[in-house]
Parts: structure tokens; C-alpha cells; sequence
């Protein structure tokens, strides 16, 4: 794909990246408690006594977020082991009550797989590569401190402790920041077409540990740094660069890179480290003995897979069958939203190229202009097919439709009570139309010479001023015939 | 009048049952016992009102004609390892002193919905660490039984259940419940004189126990005879959701199944539990227990479980390994205790909190255990112990090719005396080396009565069965019980 290289002082750098991403499992309850994952609740109201890790308490499995790693793992066609294990991971913090976190080191529930990535999505020209899925595994995660209610205390919310969070790790496949942004917007879209993580990163829902490390084209592999908890693709990007660059400057002055933990400041644009290897936890790994080791078996599989939707790329492909441009094809899969939208659309009846660029051109338009995104959208698939229906029978013309669809952003109105309403029906009064094509023609007598002579570009002319005349209203077709008739 | 002291679980059932007797009046007689013996130091909180609440409830119910369940009117002890609502649990460490439980164990409450009532909390070895019952931070557990030699050294009741085993056997109450992560059950048992059984691992629900060692804590009863046994390990056993390693099988009906004729069973004696220099009374036990199961019909056969000898060492990396990681969760930021010094941050808390909770022996453990899981050294330790632990269960599968019972002894010696072992961890660890092993194969195993030594104190003879058959494990304890003629009793010193 893309050739990302950073000149040093030294020559080129090639630059190795690895993500490790934390999604957040749609479920109603937590990983191993019954608690309410709901965010944005009072802190501390969706905790159990498993969450607080009361004595004696013990977990239990939630399925549905084996089920939803399990679905993720089929969409991007990963080996799914129908034999893996829960671990513990020992550390102390105040916001683990357990002191320990339940992940799968040993045997995780998704082995490999792999995301095909275009650097851009729109651009049916963009090469693609392949990016390597070393595993998908399930862990608990933390709760959160909060340092800013006391002067001297820091108080703990464990509303999150014990939610589901997959862990999506990539092979080091990845070798500049745009893909490494095309990666992750792939991932979040496959995502959100299974339904397993809401994707949504500014409420944490997902976010990135980025493993960066830098060497000559082609040499051996070079030290990597781990920057924790990303949480914009914007960022990752940036932290992408910035890291890169350090290692760079580091190795060329004369220095080392570090095994290390670092942290990235979006404010100053910069990584920074947080902890180095020999302060690295040991976290004492083993098989969590309260919890047997989960077993799949073959309906369970059937029916994640049967439950798996159209996943982007076959959209794509089948949009393009649709007689779609490749470009309009890719805009409406990007998002498994525009997708639906665009779905049930055609479900009400809408042609699909008519359907692809009204969505692309008009709606998109409009949201644009509103602030809005496509979720918050004045009008729904059932108002807008009956407003492309109208057009595509005659009633009105595509021109009037950009009229009424302003009406309906505005008053909500159904497209053809405002046609109704405001007198918009297209006419095939053929003697009406003759009548104003005859008094432009008088009008016009020069204009008709030349077109007569030759000049064929005013045709368009006597079109609009037809239309003009008609207010808009006369079949554009019916215009077109009665004045290559006149004109003759 | 009746002495309330001298009924056994069933006799209380059925009088309470046949209206021979309130069960209040039981529960009365047993705390005013209960309270009287405070030289022992079997309870670390009484709670009397509860045994006649319970009681009353019982008397209710038979008076509307209501059915009675397997316990009822059954006063009992509650190891201070299963979480009590509303009452103090401690799990005998000054950790969790004063914590009280807003939620019950699934055992206990299947034990009130029975019909049992609690007379209180018992002490025990602090997080069930240890087998003599010195390591509470509530003090040591004293046993009733006295050596025949004149002297009044005080005897450790065995552990980890020691609080219920001396209960019991001072007559404190006629059951009691315990927990056996390596013959925290069977050995007490054997050092008092009474019954204990651990059933198969997951029989009884752990939800609510405070964990030592999650792959190997099992709840079962303490009594003094195998019926009682029987009826108590079904009022306490069932499946539980809420314990992901509980079986989901249905209780047997294992009292009515009780048959000590054994013709057809074939009991297996393993070779290499003759350990080299043991007790000569010891051995003479043994052999008084292969002697009367032959006489209950018994075929008694020679096996090899040639994998013994390595697990004690691999219990003692598996159990500090799982503890290390259980006991992480007192950290002093939510509950129990919380030693904050003047100016201290976080990591501070959690030393000085950890350092002032726990006991010695409980620190041992919790440092073996993180040893054993650390970086470079896991393959070695614990990776290994669970290759052995593996072979241990294997050394069984192939002896029950052989035999469907083992018999064995459950501990190596009888009581010692208090402050006697406690200076050499490994001497007091040896102890466990009989018990060990069915708590590594995760097999049903119980102690019963088989004698007493030459200084007059009781010996212990160990049954283990086959994964779920607790009812031949039973069974042979019954065979044994109808023809040791053990009637020998603690003199009442306190």
C-alpha cells in the first residue's frame, strides 16, 4: 500500500505498528455480574456485589458477550476456538476490587483472522492490504478514579468494573498512520454491523493501545513503545507520527528506544512515558480457578453465524450489481447506518441509483447543512420514498423535489400533501406548453435564427425559459419534445 | 428431663417432628451449653436469639401442620468462613473484623431453609489457613479432649474447621458445618472423635464462602455419626447458578440410601500411604479398619497410588497460588480493615492495611503463592504442581479399576498439643499428607472415628469414594461406625 517513510538524518525509516483495541461488548449486563452496563448513570448505582468484589462472591459467564465475540470473530474471518479460558491478571489498583481483572491470556476465544483495509474508503482505485487479526479476546474492564471530589482523597467509581471489553490485537501489519486510521475505521465499522461494540470512542466505548516501533527498510525489527488508551482516530494518528519521529531522532542522536509504556497528550500533541519495562507489573497469570473453561458447541456456532448480518464488503459488491458507482457504493457501506438507511429506502420501492444519488447528493446535503448526522435526520426512509416516488411517476419534476424536501425538513409534511397543498403537480397540458413556447419564440426571433443556423446550445435555453414560464411545473420531457417540434 | 446435649441431628429432627419435644426447648439448652464453654473458644460470635428465632419458626410451622424439612429444629455452628447476613463474618482474621455481610451463603441458607437455626459463628484458622487452629486472630481453639496421661496440656482441635469440631465434641451443638480445601474437614474430625465428610468438589455451592483456594474449597457437615452426616451434606448440597464450578446434578437421597452392608465393594489399601516411623497406633487403626469392613462384606485389595508422595508439595504451590490472587481483594478500599498512616498514598494503604490484616501464617501463604506465579518461575512451580495434580487424579482413575473404596487413615497422628508444631511450618503442613490427596483429585473423602492411642485421644479412619458416589463413601463409614464401638468422650473440663 502506501510507502510511509520518515527521512532522518540517516536515511529512511520504515516505521512497524501493531493495535491493540479495547472494544466495549453491547450487552445489557456485565461480563460476569448482572449489573446494568448503562453509561452515563450516578457512580456507583450499577454495581454488584461480584463488581465489588465482596468476599465470597463469585462470577458467572455473561453468553451474550461470548456470543458477541464470538459473532465479531466469524466477521472478520477468524479461527474461532470452541476451547478457551478465562485468566487472572494480578495487579493492585484501587479501581480493580478484585485485584485482579478476568482476561484470556492462555487460550482466548478468537484466534486469527484478518481486516482488508483501503487507505481510502471513497476511492475505488485505493490499493488494499490485508492486516493480520492475531486474536480477539474477552476481559472485564476497570472502574474509574475520580481525583477532583476531595482535597485529599481520590474516590473510585466502579460503574464499569466488570463490563465487557474485547481485546482486538493486530498483527504488526500495519506501516503508516493512514492505514493504521484506515484500520481502525475499518474495525469500527465491522463493529457496528455485527452489533457488538457501539464503536463510540469519544464515550470509551473503544479505544487503542498503540504499539510503535521504527527500522531501516527491510532490517530487523527495532523496539517498540506501547502509548495506552487512544481514543480518536485522529489521535492515534498523531500519536502514530509523533512516536515514529521520536524514535527517529532518538536512534540518529545516538540513543535507545526504550521498551516502555507511554502515555498520549492530545493537548501538546505528544507521547510521553509513563512507565518503563523494569516497572512493569508481573502479572502472576493463571487460569482463573473460579470459572470453568468456556466450551462452544455446534448450535451455539450456528446460530452466531446465522445471526451475522451482510458484513461492508459484500455490500459493496452487491450495491455495484445494483448498478451503483463503486464510489456511491463505498459511501453507503462506510457505515453500517447509511447502509440501512439506503436498504430501506429500496424496501419502500425507490429505484436504487434514483435511492444512491438522492442519499448522497440531497440528504447528505441537507444533514450537512442542518449539523446533523444521519441518526437525527428531520425525515425518515418512508417520507423521503414517497417524495422520490412522486418524482419517479411524473407527478414532479426532480427540480419542485428540491423544493418539497426543503418544505419537509422544515414542517415535517408529507411530500405529496405539500405538492397538493402548494399546487406543485407537474402539468402535460400540451396546449399550455405550445401556447408559452410560441409567445418565447415571438420574443426570441434572433435566438430562434441561430439556433436555426446551427447554434444547438440554445436549445437548453429555450428549455428554461419554458420552464420558467410553466413555474416550474410543466414535464420537463413533454417541454423537450413540443420544442424540438417548434424549433424545428 | 432430656439432656438436649446428648441428641444427635436425627433424634432432634424426629422429636421436634413427633412432637416429643419443642425445638425451642433445644435451642435453649444449647445456648445456655454454648455459653458455658467460653474456655473453649469455639465461637468467635454467639448468636442465641437466632437459634430460637429459627426454632420458634420450626415449632410454627409444625403447629399449622406445614411440612418440617430435613433440619428442622436442628440447632447448628456455622464455620466464620460462610457469609452470614446481618452477622459478623470474619473468617476468624482481624482483616475482616466487624465486616458484616448484607448477603447469605448459598450452603447457609440452604441450611435455614432446611429448618436449621444458628447458634453462632465458629473460629477457625484465619482464612482457613492451617490445621490446628492457631492461626485465628480470635486465639487459639481449644479441643475438649485431654491426653490420659494426668496432665492438662491443652490439644489443638485440628483445622481449619476447629471451632466445629471441638463444638461438636464438647456437645456444644450436634452439627456444624466446615470446609475442606486439603482436610480442613476430615483431620479436625479425626482429632475430636466425630463424622466430617467433604463430598465431590462442586456438590456444595461456594458462593458466599470466603475463597482460599477456589479449585479445591469444599463446604460439607461435621458430626457425630455418619447419619447425621448424610442428613446435613443434603440439606447443604445443590446446584447453584451463581457458582459457575457447581454441579448441576440433583441432591441424592443419601440418609435413605444408607446401607453398611458392603458385600461386593472392593476397598483398595494404598501402599504408599504406610509411611516409614508412623504411629504404631496408627497402623493398628488401619488394620482395625480393614478388619471390620471384610466383616461387612468387603473384598479388601492392595493398589498403588504410586504419585502420592508429590502432593503435598503441589497442594502447597496450587492453594498459596489461588490464595495469593483470592485474598487480593482486602486492599482496605471498600471494606474490612483500611490502616491509611498519616500522609500515606495508595501503595502505603495497601501495605500497612495488608501487613496489620493478615496474619503470619496467612502472609506465608499469600508470598509462596505470588512466588510460585511470577515471572520465570511459573512453569516451574505451578505449571508443575498442575502436571502432578493431573497424575494424582490419574493415580485414582486406575485404582478404581481395582477397588470402588479407599481406606486410609485420615491424619498421620493424633491431636497435638497446642504451640507443639506451630514453630515448623512443614512439620504442620505434613500433617495434611493423607487428606491431601482426594482434595487434589476434587473426590469425596470422609473421616470417621476409628479408635483411640495409647494417650487416650481419638484416631481418625478416612473413606474416599469415587467423583459423586458419596453414598458408598457413607456407606463403609457406617460398616465402620456399627463395629468400632468408639463411645469415648471429652471429659467436661471447661
Amino acid at each position: 500500500m502506501s510507502e510511509y517513510r520518515i527521512q532522518g538524518n540517516t536515511g529512511e525509516w520504515e516505521v512497524v505498528i501493531g493495535l491493540e483495541v479495547h472494544a466495549q461488548i453491547t450487552s445489557e449486563s456485565k461480563l460476569f455480574s448482572g449489573s446494568s452496563t448503562g453509561f452515563g448513570a450516578e457512580p456507583n448505582s450499577h454495581v454488584s456485589l461480584v463488581d465489588a468484589a465482596m468476599p465470597g462472591m463469585l462470577p458467572v459467564p455473561n453468553r451474550e458477550c461470548l456470543r458477541q465475540a464470538v459473532r465479531t470473530g466469524m466477521a472478520i474471518n477468524a479461527q474461532i476456538n470452541r476451547w478457551s479460558r478465562f485468566d487472572r491478571k494480578n495487579y493492585f489498583y484501587a479501581d480493580l476490587p478484585q485485584g485482579y481483572q478476568i482476561s484470556q491470556l492462555y487460550h482466548p476465544i478468537v484466534g486469527e483472522g484478518e481486516i482488508e483495509v483501503t487507505l481510502n474508503e471513497k476511492d475505488p482505485d485505493s490499493p488494499t492490504k490485508k492486516i493480520g487479526i492475531e486474536r480477539i479476546h474477552v476481559e472485564q474492564d476497570a472502574g474509574k478514579l475520580m481525583h477532583d471530589q476531595h482535597p485529599t482523597m481520590s474516590f473510585v467509581d466502579l460503574n464499569r468494573s466488570g463490563v465487557a471489553l474485547m481485546e482486538i490485537v493486530s498483527r504488526p501489519d500495519i506501516s503508516s498512520p493512514q492505514e493504521a486510521g484506515a484500520y481502525l475505521k475499518k474495525l469500527r465499522s465491522i463493529l457496528r454491523y455485527v452489533g457488538s461494540c457501539d464503536g463510540n470512542m469519544e464515550q470509551g466505548s473503544m479505544r487503542a493501545d498503540v504499539n510503535v516501533s521504527v527500522r531501516k527498510p527491510g532490517g530487523e525489527l527495532g523496539t517498540r513503545t506501547e502509548t495506552k488508551n487512544v481514543n480518536s482516530i485522529r489521535f492515534m494518528m498523531q500519536a502514530i507520527e509523533y512516536e515514529a519521529q521520536r524514535q527517529v531522532d532518538l536512534i540518529e542522536g545516538g540513543g535507545a528506544v526504550v521498551q516502555e509504556t507511554r502515555l498520549f497528550d492530545p493537548n501538546k500533541m505528544e507521547t510521553r512515558s509513563m512507565r518503563s519495562k523494569e516497572d512493569a507489573h508481573d502479572y502472576r497469570y493463571f487460569p482463573d480457578p473460579d470459572l470453568l473453561p468456556v466450551e462452544l458447541d455446534d448450535a451455539f456456532l450456528e446460530e452466531c453465524l446465522a445471526s451475522l448480518p451482510e458484513l461492508p464488503d459484500a455490500k459493496r459488491a452487491r450495491y455495484e450489481a445494483l448498478g451503483l458507482t463503486a464510489y456511491n457504493a463505498a459511501v453507503l457501506t462506510a457505515e453500517a447506518e447509511t447502509a440501512f438507511w439506503f436498504e430501506d429506502l429500496l424496501a419502500e420501492g425507490v429505484d436504487a441509483k434514483q435511492a444512491s444519488n438522492w442519499l448522497m447528493s440531497e440528504l447528505f446535503g441537507a444533514l450537512n447543512k442542518l449539523g446533523k448526522v444521519l441518526d437525527e435526520s428531520p425525515v425518515n426512509p418512508k417520507q423521503a420514498a414517497e417524495l422520490l416516488g412522486l418524482v419517479a411517476n411524473g407527478t414532479i419534476s426532480g427540480s419542485i423535489a428540491k423544493q418539497v424536501f426543503e418544505i419537509m425538513l422544515e414542517t415535517g409534511q408529507g411530500a405529496s400533501a405539500i405538492v397538493e397543498e402548494k399546487g406543485l403537480k407537474q402539468t402535460n397540458d400540451t396546449g399550455a406548453i405550445e401556447a408559452e413556447i410560441a409567445k418565447i419564440m415571438a420574443a426570441n426571433e434572433d435566438k430562434v435564427t441561430e439556433y436555426r443556423s446551427g447554434k444547438d446550445k440554445l436549445f437548453g435555453f429555450f428549455v428554461g425559459q419554458t420552464m420558467k414560464a410553466m413555474q416550474g411545473k410543466a414535464n420537463p420531457q413533454i417541454i423537450n419534445d413540443l420544442l424540438k417540434k417548434a424549433l424545428g | 428431663m432430656t439432656d438436649f446435649s446428648r441428641l444427635r441431628v436425627a433424634a432432634i429432627r424426629d422429636g421436634v417432628a413427633s412432637g416429643e419435644f419443642k425445638a425451642v426447648e433445644v435451642a435453649e439448652a444449647l445456648n445456655t451449653r454454648v455459653a458455658a464453654a467460653k474456655a473453649l473458644n469455639a465461637f468467635v460470635v454467639e448468636t442465641p436469639e437466632m437459634a430460637v428465632a429459627a426454632a420458634q419458626a420450626v415449632d410454627a410451622d409444625r403447629a399449622a401442620g406445614k411440612p418440617l424439612g430435613k433440619m428442622a429444629g436442628v440447632p447448628i455452628g456455622m464455620k466464620d468462613l460462610f457469609c452470614t447476613e446481618g452477622v459478623q463474618t470474619t473468617a476468624a482474621s482481624h482483616m475482616l473484623e466487624g465486616f458484616v455481610p448484607t448477603y447469605e451463603s448459598t450452603v447457609s441458607a440452604n441450611l435455614w431453609k432446611a429448618g436449621a437455626g444458628m447458634l453462632g459463628k465458629l473460629n477457625l484458622d484465619q482464612f482457613a489457613m492451617g490445621s490446628s487452629n492457631e492461626t485465628s486472630y480470635f486465639g487459639n481453639v481449644i479441643s475438649p479432649w485431654r491426653r490420659n496421661d494426668g496432665g492438662n496440656a491443652a490439644l489443638a482441635p485440628g483445622g481449619s474447621s476447629g471451632g466445629s469440631s471441638s463444638a461438636i465434641a464438647a456437645r456444644l451443638c450436634p452439627a456444624a458445618t466446615g470446609t475442606d480445601t486439603g482436610g480442613s474437614i476430615r483431620q479436625p474430625a479425626a482429632f475430636v472423635g466425630i463424622s466430617g465428610i467433604k463430598p465431590t468438589y462442586g456438590r456444595c455451592s461456594r458462593w458466599g464462602v470466603v475463597a482460599f483456594a477456589s479449585s479445591l474449597d469444599q463446604a460439607g457437615p461435621m458430626a457425630r455419626d455418619v447419619r447425621d452426616c448424610a442428613i446435613m451434606l443434603e440439606a447443604m448440597a445443590g446446584f447453584d447458578p451463581k457458582d459457575s464450578t457447581s454441579l448441576d446434578l440433583p441432591v441424592p437421597a443419601w440418609e435413605a440410601g444408607l446401607n453398611s452392608d458392603l458385600k461386593g465393594k472392593r476397598i483398595g489399601i494404598p501402599r504408599e500411604y504406610r509411611l516409614d516411623g508412623i504411629d504404631e497406633d496408627i497402623t493398628k487403626m488401619w488394620d482395625n479398619g480393614i478388619a471390620w469392613l471384610k466383616d461387612a462384606g468387603a473384598e479388601i485389595v492392595d493398589i498403588s497410588l504410586p504419585h502420592t508422595k508429590y502432593a503435598l508439595p503441589a497442594y502447597y504451590i496450587i492453594a498459596p497460588a489461588e490464595a495469593s490472587s483470592n485474598l487480593a481483594r482486602y486492599d482496605g478500599v471498600r471494606f474490612g480493615l483500611r490502616d491509611l498512616p498519616e500522609g500515606a498514598g495508595l501503595q502505603d494503604m495497601y501495605a500497612a492495611t495488608r501487613a496489620a490484616g493478615f496474619g503470619e501464617e496467612v502472609r506465608r501463604r499469600i508470598m509462596i503463592g505470588t512466588y510460585v506465579l511470577s515471572a520465570g518461575f511459573y512453569d516451574a512451580y505451578y505449571t508443575q504442581a498442575q502436571k502432578v495434580r493431573a497424575l494424582i487424579a490419574r493415580d485414582f482413575d486406575n485404582a478404581w479399576a481395582s477397588c470402588d473404596l479407599i481406606l486410609a487413615p485420615t491424619a498421620p497422628s493424633a491431636a497435638f498439643g497446642l504451640g507443639e508444631k506451630n514453630a515448623d511450618p512443614l512439620s504442620m503442613y505434613l500433617n495434611d499428607v493423607f487428606a491431601v490427596p482426594a482434595s487434589l483429585a476434587g473426590l469425596p473423602a470422609m473421616s470417621v472415628p476409628g479408635g483411640l492411642d495409647k494417650q487416650g485421644l481419638p484416631l481418625g479412619l478416612q473413606i474416599i469414594g469415587k467423583a459423586l458416589d458419596e453414598q458408598a463413601v457413607l456407606n463403609a463409614g457406617l460398616a465402620i461406625e456399627q463395629r468400632s464401638g468408639f463411645t469415648a468422650e471429652a471429659g467436661e473440663w471447661w
